[in-house]
């Protein structure tokens, strides 16, 4: 054993930065995934056959092929088809924000058709019109059931986001190999950084209780 | 108010409904009594347009509502439903649960189908309950907010599809109750129903199913005594 946590004390500051930098493009992820999965999971469960088959082909492809292979297309191939520079943030977002939309949209799906068809009927026989039936009261229910299984996907998400070091994007993982690089030693660094994430996945956890607590006032 | 003409419901091949007609006035209450699986409910379920009618025609005060081109929400403003399940908003309390259709449907201010909530709670015996989830109530109470959100829309008709089939026995008077007043107050009501008392004490007119079949139709006295139909004799024997 050879471990000398004293060397990346300085270097600490410069990975801390990082969370900052994670935190920022996570959360822009997870807002475009939540409302773009919200809508396909809406286009999924309509009887509009040509939304229906666009949500499909949409998730088939963003679930069938892997999100560092999705990530490195918007980075690298983006700029050769359009000689639009994009930056390493803007494509972190896209490949992150586009890829969760279709797990999501599958989550929300299930939420959604597990709701009783009683509360359609409840609704229409009222005279309640699509968009607010769906927002006041089928969503609120789907939510409520699906929230554990959107916080997993936040968690996924949260750790899922070190592949954004490959395209150089400077987030905790990123600056961890950084320091471990300048002090030819990775161990420290690297387990510095996990525990970063760990922490960042906890806090997390806790808060989805908390939000689970609130929304469980009715029951 | 309520006119159905030959109305037929086909589903995969079955017949559910069979050629029905039958006329329902303003302030009529109408019971509709039958073995399970006759139709009733999907009959029912056609007068609001939750279910589409394969064939026959449904008039609304003379205006048909089964042509294809018919806004169902605009019709189902006036018609108020309960069901047998309550299908209440369980994220909602019970002030909100009877006050939200009047807002968002009709634009109703918040305070005032707060205050117009509140007036139906009192009439349902409710009035304490405004702040509790449904999940708290019991489900003669439940049934009870059920009817209340349906006559927060000011209908002129009310449907009820077995409202007290869901209920313990002890429950069911409470509910009934709140119908018998419903049903002095002039409410044209159209309910599927097992409680055979009730059809002959409140209801003006009887409508009997089988299989799909309008197979009698009269005024309770007559029916419950001196059914002419041998398949309504048969069910009688059986239920009374």
């Amino acid at each position: 054993m050879n471990l000398d946590f004293s060397q990346i004390v300085p270097y600490i500051p410069f990975i801390l930065e990082g969370i900052w930098a994670t935190l920022k493009f996570v959360s822009v992820s997870i807002v475009i995934g939540f409302i773009l999965g919200t809508v396909l999971s809406l286009c999924k469960i309509t009887n509009i056959p040509v939304l229906k088959w666009v949500a499909d082909a949409y998730t088939s492809i963003f679930r069938g092929t892997p999100l560092i292979l999705q990530l490195m297309i918007i980075y690298y191939a983006v700029p050769q088809l359009t000689g639009y520079n994009i930056s390493a943030f803007l494509s972190a977002v896209l490949a992150f924000g586009l890829n969760s939309a279709a797990y999501i949209s599958e989550i929300i799906r299930g939420g959604i058709l597990a709701i009783d068809k009683g509360q359609t009927e409840a609704a229409e026989a009222l005279g309640v019109p699509y968009k607010p039936m769906m927002l006041n009261i089928i969503l609120p229910q789907a939510f409520k059931n699906i929230l554990p299984a959107m916080m997993n996907e936040f968690i996924t998400l949260t750790k899922e986001s070190a592949l954004v070091s490959t395209i150089g994007y400077l987030d905790i993982m990123r600056r961890a190999q950084i320091a471990g690089a300048d002090l030819y030693r990775n161990f420290e660094a690297l387990l510095f950084a996990g525990l970063i994430y760990w922490v960042m996945v906890y806090i997390l956890t806790l808060l989805g209780r908390l939000m689970e607590r609130r929304l469980r006032q009715s029951d | 108010m309520i006119k159905a003409k030959n109305l037929t419901k086909v589903f995969d091949k079955n017949i559910v409904l069979d050629q029905i007609s039958t006329t329902i006035h303003q302030g009529e209450v109408v019971t509709i009594i039958g073995p399970s699986g006759s139709g009733k409910s999907t009959f029912l379920r056609c007068l609001n347009l939750l279910e589409d009618s394969t064939e026959g025609q449904i008039y609304i005060k003379e205006k048909e509502i089964t042509k294809l081109k018919t806004n169902k929400l605009e019709i189902r403003k006036n018609i108020g439903m309960v069901f047998q399940h309550f299908h209440l908003f369980p994220h909602m309390t019970v002030l909100d649960n009877v006050s939200y259709a009047p807002q968002k449907v009709k634009g109703v201010e918040k305070r005032e189908a707060e205050a117009v909530a509140r007036k139906l709670l009192a009439k349902v015996g409710l009035t304490d309950k405004e702040n509790t989830y449904p999940n708290r109530l019991s489900g003669g109470q439940k049934q009870r907010v059920a009817i209340a959100r349906a006559l927060a829309m000011e209908p002129e008709i009310m449907l009820f599809d077995e409202p007290t089939s869901a209920l313990d026995p002890e429950m069911v008077k409470e509910v009934l109750d709140v119908m018998k007043d419903l049903a002095k107050t002039g409410m044209t009501m159209v309910i599927v129903t097992h409680e055979m008392n009730f059809a002959k004490e409140v209801g003006d007119r009887v409508l009997f199913l089988d299989n799909g079949k309008l197979v009698e139709e009269a005024v309770p006295s007559v029916f419950f005594d001196k059914p002419t139909t041998d398949r309504a004799k048969v069910f009688l024997e059986k239920v009374l």
